[in-house]
């Protein structure tokens, strides 16, 4: 690591009872390819982190060994106390607590909207049906979409169908959330609508980990802003400090990329 | 009506000018297609009308021989004189009210299936159907009690017997053929190994050969004593083939679900087999309609392969007519077009079936 060293990773905090994700020391290859390279990071409860950086520098993969959608070869994962490693008891017990929405929102389109919502608390949480259906509608008005309920997710727009997702996850009640470029297949005006939900949901104490490039987002609710490049954090800081006073040459180039229109 | 209207004309003005003004659109519509019009109708009047006289107008039901040597056209007598033994085969005659019921019953049961099937609330009712009707529909055939007498399974033959080989074969092949396909895709090695091997070497050889070992090599690995019946052999040879070739329809339909619900899946905690039974499988089957009915409408038709292994199937009992007496042996395109009437009748209701099945399952999703 040893860019990481010359700028600031932020040293790592012990693991504490606050800390719900630890990540240590963890690596990850495809093949020969190393996409993730010493991974440090800890995550305390209710934080709100941002993860951004080019394309192909690990930052999807990185929340995606999160919730073990992604393995990885060295290194552990902690989530919640639990070891997530090849013991899939534990990899179902974190996969109860922690959940994702994807960039492409992969709503299940056989089921309407309310069948998708109701799935897993009903098949994991073992959740009457009437208490599912109830609680369903409860974080469908929260995204106000509760009108859209009996509707197919073909039948919504981009916008409308990430909200569902957001709702979907949130079902589950879990601890922790992680988004994965959330508003990237959106059409431009439908962005606002879910990055709203999410300003909300940040403002309520969820624990979130967002990989995005909505630099305004990161600004109004990040506790840190995360860069990443080629596999390795390259710079870990809070959101003013991130943007105004950038350490590495990499983020500068970056962030001067994004943020020049 | 100007030839150079931007607008189609409205159908206006009495039949015979709207008939014209629709055919020079779609049968007169340039050079190439007036010529390709001409020539369907030329070969159509060629082919059709003998094919009604000799079928329909100088044909003859008369169930003798004499009758049907005076006609000129066919001799749909020789279906009339020998229905019995072309439907019910060597089944004793006077208990051919037996498979008769027991095929109405079948029918039945595959027709309520089938239509439950678009009703969430009567689906609930598919599985006691079977399990009730099946052991009536056994009871029906074999008898040996209720006062029935007893009916050796060698005796079955003809429409019951090719209907009671393709439903079964249906039935326990799907859930074989998913098994198949799911073992194929496993991460683990011992079973996905098995699975492939299992599909490709069944896939590589012919149905007769499958057949020819379950009747005749597969009791030379039985213990002594120990036998199963013939046509138990043969059902479970249809069984494991066609399963083999359901694998890789249903293997192309959970190829074809986006990777992304397999992962909304894992990311909402849900087991493997809960992911397959709610997102994975509903999607891909939906998908594999078409080719999953085609590979039943082969079934159906290969079950009549089972002549070569001594049973009668539907086939085999027109054959088996057809010999019955050598003065009936010359009728033999009668006894082929009646056999190729009632396949065609039951493979056009199944794929009329799946079109609506995939019609229907489309509904609601569609924007």
């Amino acid at each position: 690591m040893t860019v990481a060293t010359e700028t600031t990773t932020g040293a790592v905090p012990p693991p504490s009872k606050e800390d719900v994700i630890v990540v240590n020391k963890m690596n990850k290859w495809y093949g020969n390819f190393h996409v993730l390279q010493d991974i440090d990071l800890s995550v305390r409860k209710g934080e709100r982190i941002v993860v951004c950086g080019p394309s192909g520098s690990g930052k999807s993969t990185l929340i995606r060994t999160m919730n073990r959608l992604e393995t990885y070869q060295s290194g552990e994962i902690y989530v919640d106390g639990i070891l997530l490693g090849d013991d899939v008891k534990n990899i179902e017990a974190v996969r109860r607590e922690v959940c994702m929405v994807f960039q492409h929102f992969n709503l299940f389109p056989h089921m309407t909207v309310l069948e998708n919502l109701t799935l897993a608390p009903i098949w994991v949480r073992k959740m009457p049906k009437k208490e599912a259906t109830e609680l369903a509608m409860h974080y469908l008005e929260r995204v106000r979409i509760a009108e859209q309920a009996l509707k197919y997710p073909g039948q919504l727009s981009g916008g409308q169908q990430q909200r569902v997702a957001i709702a979907r996850s949130l079902c589950m009640q879990p601890k922790i959330m992680l988004f994965d470029e959330p508003t990237s297949a959106l059409d431009p005006e439908m962005v606002k609508e879910v990055l709203d939900v999410m300003v909300e949901l940040a403002k309520e104490g969820m624990t979130m980990l967002c990989v995005t490039h909505e630099m305004g987002f990161a600004k109004e609710v990040a506790d840190r802003v995360i860069f990443m490049d080629a596999g390795q954090i390259v710079e870990m800081a809070g959101p003013h400090e991130f943007f105004d006073n950038p350490k590495s040459d990499r983020t500068k180039l970056f962030l001067s990329q994004i943020l020049s229109h | 009506m100007s030839e150079n209207a931007k607008l189609p004309p409205l159908p206006t003005g009495t039949f015979a000018t709207r008939a014209i003004t629709w055919s020079k659109k779609n049968l007169f519509d340039g050079w190439f297609n007036t010529i390709l019009t001409l020539g369907s109708i030329a070969f159509l009047m060629w082919l059709i009308p003998p094919i009604v006289e000799w079928a329909i107008v100088n044909a003859t039901l008369s169930p003798t021989i004499e009758g049907c040597a005076e006609a000129t056209g066919a001799c749909w007598g020789f279906v009339n004189a020998n229905l019995r033994l072309i439907l019910f085969g060597t089944y004793p005659f006077d208990e051919q009210w037996r498979p008769l019921l027991a095929m109405i019953l079948l029918m039945g049961i595959i027709c309520g299936s089938l239509g439950a099937v678009k009703y969430p609330s009567f689906r609930k009712a598919i599985i006691p159907m079977w399990v009730i009707g099946v052991p009536i529909i056994a009871i029906l055939m074999w008898g040996g009690v209720f006062g029935l007498t007893y009916v050796q399974n060698s005796y079955w033959g003809g429409l019951p017997l090719t209907l009671i080989l393709s439903s079964i074969g249906v039935i326990f092949a799907f859930p074989f053929g998913l098994l198949l396909a799911l073992g194929r895709q496993s991460h683990m090695p011992a079973i996905k190994t098995v699975s492939v091997v299992y599909i490709e070497v069944i896939r590589g050889v012919p149905l007769i050969t499958v057949l020819f070992m379950a009747s005749v090599m597969f009791p030379l690995f039985l213990p002594d004593g120990v036998t199963i019946d013939k046509l138990l052999r043969a059902q479970i040879g249809i069984i494991l083939f066609t399963a083999a070739y359901l694998a890789e329809v249903f293997r192309g339909g959970l190829q074809a679900v986006p990777r992304g619900q397999f992962e909304a899946g894992d990311s909402l905690a849900l087991s493997y087999w809960q992911s397959m039974r709610l997102i994975i499988l509903p999607q891909a089957l939906r998908l594999v309609i078409p080719p999953t009915v085609n590979s039943f409408i082969s079934m159906f038709k290969d079950t009549t392969l089972v002549v070569i292994i001594g049973l009668f199937d539907f086939l085999g009992t027109v054959k088996l007519a057809l010999r019955s007496d050598p003065a009936w042996t010359k009728y033999y395109v009668e006894g082929y077009a009646f056999a190729a009437a009632i396949f065609f009748l039951i493979c056009f209701s199944m794929a009329k079936y799946s079109a609506y099945l995939e019609k229907e399952l489309r509904k609601g999703e569609r924007r």
